[in-house]
């Protein structure tokens, strides 16, 4: 081991480092100087930020004997999940403190959960990928918990935690008899082997497969495996909701292409069956489900099972462009929904959740700007051009098509109109109905701010797309 | 400035409704506030007419190839380009959108109570994205603008629409969603063969006869929802009754016509042999739509209702005549189909707009739109009475209106293709005359109904500005169509050819 393996991993450690000074100032810090907290772990961000891009790699640079990966990708997903956890943190704080819950561990497991994510993007060996998933997990787990008063919480809490062990225990299970049957842990080297040795592609493989197939599909809260995801998305308290549901589907991302193309891209047409059955059933389940849902927040976690669907389904072509695609996808998705629960958050207030459906009624005649900032992120959701999630929509069926499935292509574009429905829902509720509660807006500036550059980010990155989709290409190449 | 003109075109419109969207509302329709914001927004819709003329005049009518193009990368990364032109086809339809439009909102001017600004920014970006279609030469690029354009005619009609505004809208959004995104795949397969999503590529590109059919039935369903053709019609009585005004007029006059000029942009270059393949139950489709929907029209007791069913009625008129090419020797008789079915497109859409702003005069006043609810208007109101009585004249086909010429062009192009078909075409002429001098005998003629006729007054001046301007357009087309017509020659000829090559 050499000064170079540090360097490369600069940005995990240099995170580690603030995470544990803000844990301990935090202890320092009385409730009424909590703000503190929030700036040093904004700070944090912004240094690991600074980090991130000081220490790009030139190239692919593999570190601490082949166990951490550095390149294009990883790069630019940790950009990505810090720039989304961060965003996290600034529509949090005024609700938490609306609400007598502005603590230091909101930022402390956030950040955690960041260093999570990280380890994982740059995984290259099982372990480490299991070992970034952990960290993630029982940050969130705790994030999810975190109002140990209320019992939505703590129940939903509960649900995660037991689901998500299992699902992990699934994931270790399939990679041990993986490492059974190729001997190493280490992705490039067990793509190698199976190169070599084309006998080992049996049963015994497959089984493994299946099962991280098995973890893979839970994390992204993919039909079978996504009960938890209404639940926790509902019962966690909005800030919560929004940090769950936009960061970690970057890393989610991550794992899957770092096992399923890394390790066992030649191997596509054993997993890619797998992958598909699971992919339209979240794609239908997900957009007709969230149909019948009254509260914003199910609601969205329906939509989002849906968009996991069509996410799985462009890693399915198993081509270049498809996973391109399925980053592209990711990335606008994640940003439409960080808006979504940002709105969420802003139109709640103390002891007030703004969570049902109803509560978006009239928002035109309250507030006009931030209806069509809804409106905005709603229109982006359900891929209706020129926001920027049609041009997601757009690239995965293109890819789907590249790849020769025609029928597959129609079938994500007709799930997509009970989609629509939804959506519009929202939509008809903002413009066409009255308000029923006149209260006024409370957040502050900075939280109207970014909800404002939300909205507008989804209707400018729609204009000009060009760039974000070269990026994605350029990474995965 | 001209090479810059459609790109004027479109934004400049949707810089307007920005602006209105920034100045804020204000309820109070007598404030100052309101009024500047009335009269920025018919400043910008007027000022948009006034450079569309440029595209009348700067137009040359001896070529089929595009004019004013415009052409700049935009998605390098799929190849997609911001490119704008347009020919013989589009030109006229983006006159008729900048021409309609102003008259919208001078229809609306101090009826629209609640929320104008929103209301007439609605207006004016849908104005941008519709010259949008109209000119767009990227197939990205259309479907973008195709789409987009739903969104503010969504919002016209939920916030100022009628009892069952809600639903109407819905069913009006989903529905057209419903019928295009089938577009967007073959759009998608299309890029996969070629390339590029340039549409030039596109029609130059051999295609299989079993690619060409499923494309057109992709394109159909995106079209014939859009036209409205029967049995896809059913969204479109609904969002007309529930519609403000200004949104009927709107949807009648320019929106139905998108469906129209899809079938000639995109289906008959784009895939000639699969558009054969189907052009007999196209014209059966377009037949049924002309006769069944006639009788359908003839029950309404909802006017609003009836003009829509009118509506359907006569767009059956221009898929008729764009798909009667193939049923002749080529030649001149396939030129007049197609010529009359683009003539009956802005004809219909100068029309059809009056009738439902003539509707909306007597909604205004009575807040009703039943038939029964009227009777003798005319002893009330004979201004309004001669107007009505003219457009219904031209609904009817009456000669001297446009709405003779693009009927007549198609009924002569359907007798050489075949006198049946010819026969059931000229059906209308009796139904239309039917169902609309009906309906007019029933509210502007006979004894005053009840006090609330009696109450009425006449038109204002605005109301008779925009009336008198539709009336002056729609005898102006019937009694001179030449430069129209002139127009449209060379693209159309071009454009027949296109449909009778093969391309497997």
């Amino acid at each position: 081991m050499d000064w170079m393996s540090f360097i490369t991993a600069a940005p995990e450690m240099t995170l580690l480092g603030l995470i544990c000074v803000v844990l301990v100032a935090d202890l320092f810090v009385d409730n009424e100087h909590r703000i503190l907290t929030y700036w040093m772990a904004l700070a944090s961000l912004a240094v690991t930020l600074w980090v991130l891009l000081a220490t790009a790699p030139d190239g692919r640079t593999e570190v601490f004997s082949g166990s951490y990966v550095s390149d294009g990708l990883s790069q630019a997903l940790k950009i990505a999940v810090t720039g989304f956890v961060a965003v996290a943190f600034i529509y949090a704080r005024d609700y938490l403190r609306a609400n007598d819950l502005h603590k230091g561990e909101y930022y402390v497991l956030g950040l955690f959960g960041l260093l999570g994510m990280m380890i994982m993007i740059s995984a290259n060996s099982l372990l480490t990928m299991y070992l970034g998933l952990e960290t993630l997990a029982l940050s969130q787990y705790a994030l999810v918990a975190f109002d140990r008063d209320n019992e939505n919480s703590a129940e939903s809490a509960m649900k995660y935690f037991v689901l998500g062990a299992i699902a992990s225990g699934a994931l270790l299970y399939g990679i041990s008899w993986v490492y059974g049957v190729t001997g190493s842990i280490q992705l490039d080297e067990i793509a190698a082997v199976l190169a070599a040795d084309a006998a080992l592609n049996s049963l015994p493989l497959w089984f493994g497969i299946a099962f991280i197939i098995v973890g893979i599909a839970f994390k992204f809260g993919a039909v079978p495996f996504h009960m938890w995801l209404p639940d926790v998305y509902h019962g966690a308290r909005s800030p919560v909701t929004l940090y769950v549901a936009a960061a970690p589907k970057i890393a989610a991302f991550a794992l899957t292409i770092r096992i399923l193309v890394d390790a066992l891209g030649d191997l596509h047409e054993v997993w890619g069956g797998m992958i598909m059955v699971i992919a339209v059933l979240s794609l239908l389940l997900g957009n007709i489900v969230a149909i019948a849902q009254t509260n914003i927040k199910r609601m969205l976690a329906y939509s989002t099972i849906a968009h996991v669907g069509f996410i799985l389904l462009a890693i399915f072509c198993g081509t270049e462009e498809g996973y391109a695609a399925a980053l592209f996808y990711t990335l606008t998705y994640v940003v439409a929904a960080a808006g979504a629960f940002g709105m969420v958050i802003l139109l709640s207030r103390r002891g007030f959740e703004a969570e049902s459906l109803r509560d978006f009624k009239g928002l035109n005649a309250r507030s006009p700007w931030f209806a069509l900032m809804m409106m905005f992120l709603m229109l982006s959701l359900a891929g209706i051009p020129p926001f920027i999630g049609f041009f997601g929509k757009l690239n995965a069926i293109s890819a789907v098509l590249g790849s020769g499935y025609t029928g597959l292509a129609v079938m994500m574009m007709l799930a997509s109109v009970p989609g629509l429905y939804y959506y519009l829902r929202v939509v008809w509720y903002m413009y066409f109905e009255e308000p029923e509660d006149l209260a006024v807006l409370q957040a502050n500036t900075d939280t109207r701010l970014v909800m404002s550059l939300n909205g507008v980010a989804v209707l400018a990155l729609g204009i000009v797309p060009g760039w974000l989709w070269a990026l994605c290409l350029a990474v995965l190449a | 400035m001209s090479d810059y003109l459609l790109s004027i075109l479109i934004w400049l419109p949707i810089a307007g409704g920005v602006v209105l969207l920034a100045m804020g509302d204000d309820n109070n329709p007598a404030s100052a506030r309101a009024h500047a914001m009335r009269w920025t927004a018919l400043a910008v819709s007027v000022l948009t007419f006034i450079f569309s003329i440029g595209l009348y005049t700067g137009f040359d009518t001896t070529t089929a190839a595009m004019q004013f193009v415009e052409r700049a990368p935009w998605v390098d990364a799929i190849d997609v380009w911001y490119y704008l032109g347009v020919d013989g086809l589009s030109a006229p339809l983006i006159l008729l959108t900048t021409f309609i439009t102003p008259l919208v909102v001078i229809a609306g001017w101090d009826v629209i109570k609640t929320r104008p600004a929103q209301y007439f920014a609605a207006f004016l970006i849908l104005e941008g994205l519709m010259n949008g279609v109209f000119s767009a030469l990227d197939g990205l690029l259309f479907y973008v603008f195709w789409e987009a354009m739903l969104v503010p005619m969504f919002l016209i009609i939920g916030v100022w629409g009628g009892e069952r505004r809600v639903y109407a809208t819905l069913k009006f959004f989903l529905y057209t969603f419903l019928g295009s995104v089938l577009m967007l795949v073959a759009f998608i397969y299309l890029f996969r063969v070629t390339g590029s999503f340039d549409l030039f590529g596109w029609m130059a590109s051999p295609l299989s006869l079993g690619a060409q059919k499923l494309i057109f039935i992709a394109f159909l369903l995106a079209f014939a929802v859009k036209v409205p053709m029967w049995p896809v019609h059913t969204w479109l009585p609904d969002a007309h009754v529930e519609a403000p005004t200004g949104g009927s007029v709107i949807l009648a006059a320019i929106m139905l016509k998108m469906g129209g000029y899809g079938f000639v942009r995109l289906s008959l270059p784009i895939v000639p042999d699969g558009s054969e393949y189907f052009a007999g139950m196209m014209i059966a489709l377009s037949l049924i739509a002309v006769v069944y929907i006639g009788f359908v029209a003839l029950m309404q007791t909802d006017m609003k209702k009836l003009i829509a069913y009118s509506s359907i009625a006569h767009m059956g008129f221009v898929t008729l005549g764009f798909f009667i090419v193939w049923h002749m020797a080529g030649g001149s008789g396939a030129v007049l189909g197609v010529q009359g079915g683009m003539v009956q497109m802005v004809s219909h859409g100068l029309i059809s707009g009056a009738m439902f702003l003539c509707v909306g005069v007597l909604y205004d006043r009575v807040h009703s739109r039943r038939i029964a609810d009227y009777g003798g208007v005319a002893n009330t109101m004979p201004v309004f009475a001669a107007f009505m009585v003219l457009f219904s004249m031209a609904n009817a086909g009456l000669p001297g209106t446009s709405g003779f010429v693009g009927e007549f062009m198609v009924i002569i192009a359907s007798f050489k293709a075949n006198p049946w078909f010819a026969f059931f075409a000229a059906t209308t002429l009796i139904l239309g005359a039917a169902y609309t001098l009906w309906m007019v005998k029933r509210v502007i003629f006979g004894e005053v109904a009840n006090d609330n006729v009696a109450a009425l007054q006449d038109l204002n001046r605005r109301e008779f500005i925009v009336l008198a301007i539709l009336a002056f357009a729609v005898l102006l087309i019937g009694l001179w169509p030449a430069p129209l017509v002139d127009m449209m020659n060379v693209t159309i000829e071009h454009l027949v050819e296109q449909a009778g090559q093969t391309k497997f």
